[in-house]
């Protein structure tokens, strides 16, 4: 199709989805005016029945928690085939073998030691922040998924200081992949945890402690500290393997 | 001129014919992958948009008594998992991308002819 034609058809398209899409949110409930009963009785309820403080993670974690493990092998999937198609081919020189020299790691530009002195302090910092982060969802704003993010985030500050030694032990290690598996097994183990005690599946079956503790809200605090795990491996190896892309290739122009 | 007061759902549909555009008009397929997260963004706005209420609080009772006016946690807790969701999968389109490269020395959309069956 020419490109022309096809700009043609999405104008057509586009004016089509916008007065079909105008005319529905005419009749949408005001801006600022939600009135809907689901949130306002999830808000009111889930602090009772949950003794979580934080109703968006109530309903992430439990009352939408089936969903959420569908997302969560989302991700997981995502991530398996980043690896699959990333994966050096075998047969192909040169290209099948780890990068194990940290000098090809570093830039070409030399760092000023500021930048490595503060991005190495803040690494520890990213690290207690992440797995706050991914423990206090049930209480504040957080939880599994971003913690999970600020977790593997923390060993690209290394990189970026030039730390390449540590940067690429953390993320090559093979306790990587594991935990991935771990953190999606968990998810789906607390949900057959309680298929053994005669409940349905995923149900809150934990004791569910005092509300603003951090033992608290059962399975809520579980889940999400299985799914930080599950989000910080995950995105620990995708950019393990797309560094690997990125060195291969520079591998590959400098022969 | 005045806004309609009901803007941000107008927005929402602007975001997304804007990453449409982007997509259709694609010579390059990063491009086309970062279109396709604009997409996926005007979804954001109008989620939080239909649960925003005007003087609601964050859904989160900690220091908050439980009575208090808060915005929809619902619309909150769906897009939640998919701002991380979203991202794996762009890693995924953008190892694809690679690979189409790889094999077929291209990254113009109108020009995967390999992909034909």
């Amino acid at each position: 199709m020419k490109r022309n034609h096809r700009l043609l058809l999405f104008a057509v398209g586009a004016l089509g989805m916008a007065f079909v899409y105008c005319a529905g949110a005419r009749n949408l409930p005001p801006w600022g005016q939600y009135r809907g009963p689901y949130g306002d009785a999830i808000a009111q309820l889930a602090v009772y029945q949950r003794h979580a403080t934080d109703t968006v993670n109530a309903v992430t974690y439990d009352y939408r928690g089936f969903d959420t493990l569908g997302e969560e092998f989302i991700l997981f999937s995502a991530v398996t085939g980043v690896m699959l198609l990333l994966r050096p081919e075998k047969g192909k020189s040169g290209e099948d073998e780890e990068p194990t020299n940290p000098a090809s790691f570093r830039d070409r530009a030399a760092l000023s030691e500021t930048v490595q002195v503060f991005t190495t302090a803040i690494f520890g910092f990213s690290v207690l922040f992440g797995i706050y982060m991914a423990t206090h969802g049930q209480l504040t704003p957080g939880g599994g998924f971003q913690g999970g993010v600020i977790l593997a985030a923390a060993p690209m500050l290394l990189y970026i200081a030039e730390n390449t030694d540590a940067f690429q032990r953390i993320v090559s290690h093979p306790l990587v992949e594991f935990f991935e598996g771990v953190g999606a097994a968990g998810y789906a183990l607390i949900g057959v945890a309680a298929l053994t005690m005669g409940a349905a599946f995923l149900t809150n079956v934990i004791p569910l402690g005092k509300t603003g503790d951090v033992f608290s809200s059962g399975t809520i605090a579980a889940i999400s500290a299985c799914v930080g795990v599950e989000v910080a491996a995950g995105f620990t190896l995708v950019i393990f393997e797309y560094l690997r892309e990125i060195l291969s290739h520079r591998k590959g122009g400098e022969e | 001129m005045r806004f309609p007061a009901d803007y941000p759902y107008y927005i929402a549909a602007w975001i997304l014919l804007c990453g449409l555009y982007g997509i259709v008009r694609s010579k390059h397929l990063v491009h086309m992958v970062i279109s396709l997260t604009v997409v996926q963004s005007s979804t954001y706005v109008l989620l939080l948009a239909i649960g925003f209420r005007k003087g609601g609080y964050a859904p989160v009772f900690a220091g908050l008594h439980t009575g208090a006016r808060v915005v929809d946690p619902i619309v909150q807790a769906l897009m939640l998992t998919d701002v991380v969701v979203e991202t794996t999968v762009v890693a995924l389109l953008l190892a694809m991308v690679v690979k189409a490269y790889e094999k077929g020395g291209t990254t113009s959309p109108d020009d995967l002819r390999f992909l034909r069956g």
